[in-house]
């Protein structure tokens, strides 16, 4: 602090210092606080507030827990975003790996143009364009059916519409960060090994992927937090039994009216979120200034 | 040498498969709009016009939500861009163990659900009697925009000479003065950078606006809904002028950026 003060001023530095405590107390803390409180408390009719039963429990949490719909959809969603990380990586690697190691200077400024080029769109308009295609009536099945390998069209609105959607949309938050780990490894690493006679696959489990674990780990978590907390492509290209947790905390806001299951719900999806974020990050010693790169 | 020669094949049927996974559906999404089918679609085509961006123009809904989302990146952009700059040049006078900890407290709406952002907000505000609307739109899209400030800033601070301002200072600025004439002009790239990528954070959010937008309806909301309730090839045109415009933005950013540096 003195330090700052030294450097801009007392009037500066005040003002600066205002608008960050503005940030993180009103914006960031407070909220965050309110939403706890609320996830704790029962939900009453405003004259009972403050009455013998507004009290705190853990009810609203324990409803999760008991209500086996609800449940089900909150452990789906955790293992369907895993399944997205995971896809989104195989996906990734590949041409990550490329981009690092093979490319020319040319290749790499285009290719890195090309996949940044559908990221600076809307996540919106790229479900829409999935929904368009993924159509009962729409371009794959039409596709598919004239090259005859299907004889009537399939029902893609579903789990397979939302994972294709959202494997879509992460794949730069996966691209990047294994990019940049793979870009640290020195050829000659890669050489030696294939000179020792190993195999192109274990040149990749020994020596690039060890390498580029924090990269992989980095690009999982970002993956796996967006697919968790995602509602655009649930919501549009989901069918009734692919429900998200997030459809069911909206549910709650504006359609159950029940503010306080909403914000408990929300608040089981914000732990859940930054648990899966720290205990990755500790498992592959990866420091938190590296991610947010 | 067979071997690696049915590898390079396969990596290049690879690129090729992945390149049109990237492009087709925007591909098939922009080319849907000249389609005369009433849903947009590329199979059948039923003959080509330029009735459904006719449709799109008279939209008047569709006006009404654009100048929401213009309204609101707007008031965005002016909360962002100094809070992010604050943060970034407090965060950087932190000692070391603090610094790891602000850091630490301040990139924690990066890692927060955009959906939880926008519950915590509509509800702390409901409590003080303020409901959904541009207001809440705007508060809780700059709660984690201001971290994307904040990053580029600190990124454009770790190339900044100190001793620049203690020359300014030694010459006889005042601390002021020294903070608007030489470290103010030299953060102005990452500034013009950093409004330009909130707008577009902005604009495109939908995940934490649609819980406090109330009876507003910025672009994002309005086609999911469309897409929800009447989905014609119109809504196309419209995402076939975003990508457009947003392409376009993104290499004259680019160009201007490479100009600079060179």
């Amino acid at each position: 602090m003195g330090d700052l003060k030294n450097r801009f001023g007392p009037g500066l530095s005040t003002i600066f210092l205002i608008l960050v405590l503005f940030w993180l107390a009103v914006m960031v803390l407070a909220p965050n606080l309110m939403m706890i409180d609320y996830a704790l408390r029962p939900n009453l009719p405003p004259a009972a507030l403050g009455g013998p039963d507004d009290t705190y429990s853990l009810s609203n949490i324990l409803y999760l827990a008991g209500e086996p719909t609800h449940r089900a959809i909150f452990f789906k969603t955790i293992w369907a975003s895993g399944l997205v990380a995971a896809v989104t990586f195989l996906v990734c690697y590949p041409i990550a790996f490329w981009m690092a190691q093979r490319a020319t200077t040319g290749q790499l400024a285009i290719a890195l143009m090309l996949i940044i080029i559908p990221f600076f769109i809307n996540e919106v308009l790229r479900t829409l364009a999935w929904f368009i295609i993924l159509a009962y009536r729409g371009p794959l099945n039409a596709v598919l059916m004239n090259i005859g390998l299907i004889d009537a069209p399939i029902r893609w609105q579903g789990n397979g519409g939302v994972l294709a959607a959202m494997v879509y949309a992460y794949i730069l938050f996966m691209l990047l960060p294994i990019y940049n780990a793979i870009e640290s490894l020195e050829k000659a690493q890669i050489e030696a090994a294939r000179d020792l006679g190993a195999s192109p696959w274990r040149i990749h489990t020994r020596v690039v992927i060890p390498h580029a674990k924090a990269g992989i780990a980095t690009g999982f978590v970002f993956t796996f937090m967006l697919a968790a907390g995602s509602y655009v492509a649930p919501a549009l290209l989901g069918s009734p039994g692919s429900r998200w947790f997030t459809e069911i905390i909206y549910n709650w806001f504006f359609e159950g009216g029940d503010w306080n299951r909403g914000a408990a719900y929300a608040l089981v999806l914000l732990v859940l979120c930054l648990a899966v974020v720290l205990i990755t990050l500790r498992l592959f010693r990866v420091n938190l200034t590296d991610v947010a790169k | 040498m067979r071997a690696d020669r049915i590898f390079h094949v396969m990596f290049v049927l690879y690129l090729v498969v992945f390149a049109a996974y990237l492009f087709a559906p925007l591909i098939i999404m922009g080319a849907a709009s000249f389609n005369e089918s009433r849903f947009p679609t590329v199979i059948p085509w039923q003959g080509t016009t330029t009735d459904w961006f006719r449709a799109m123009w008279a939209d008047a809904a569709m006006w009404q939500s654009l100048w929401t989302s213009v309204l609101v990146a707007v008031c965005v952009v002016l909360i962002v861009v100094p809070v992010g700059t604050a943060a970034a040049l407090v965060l950087t006078s932190l000692h070391a163990r603090a610094r790891s900890f602000a850091y630490a407290v301040m990139v924690s709406p990066l890692l927060t659900p955009g959906v939880v952002i926008g519950i915590s907000t509509l509800i702390l505000w409901r409590q003080m009697g303020v409901g959904g609307g541009v207001f809440l739109i705007v508060l809780a899209q700059s709660t984690f925009i201001i971290c994307y400030v904040m990053l580029m800033v600190m990124a454009r601070l770790q190339r900044f000479d100190r001793t620049q301002e203690e020359a300014a200072l030694g010459l006889g600025a005042s601390r002021t003065m020294v903070f608007r004439r030489v470290t103010l002009p030299f953060l102005r790239p990452a500034l013009i950078a950093s409004a330009g990528l909130a707008v577009l954070q902005s604009i495109e959010n939908y995940n934490t606006t649609l819980f406090v937008r109330g009876f507003e309806t910025p672009l994002t909301v309005f086609i999911a809904t469309k897409v929800r309730t009447g989905l014609t090839p119109a809504v196309n045109a419209l995402a076939l002028v975003i990508i457009v415009a947003t392409v376009i933005g993104a290499i004259a950013y680019e160009i201007a950026r490479r100009r600079r540096a060179a």
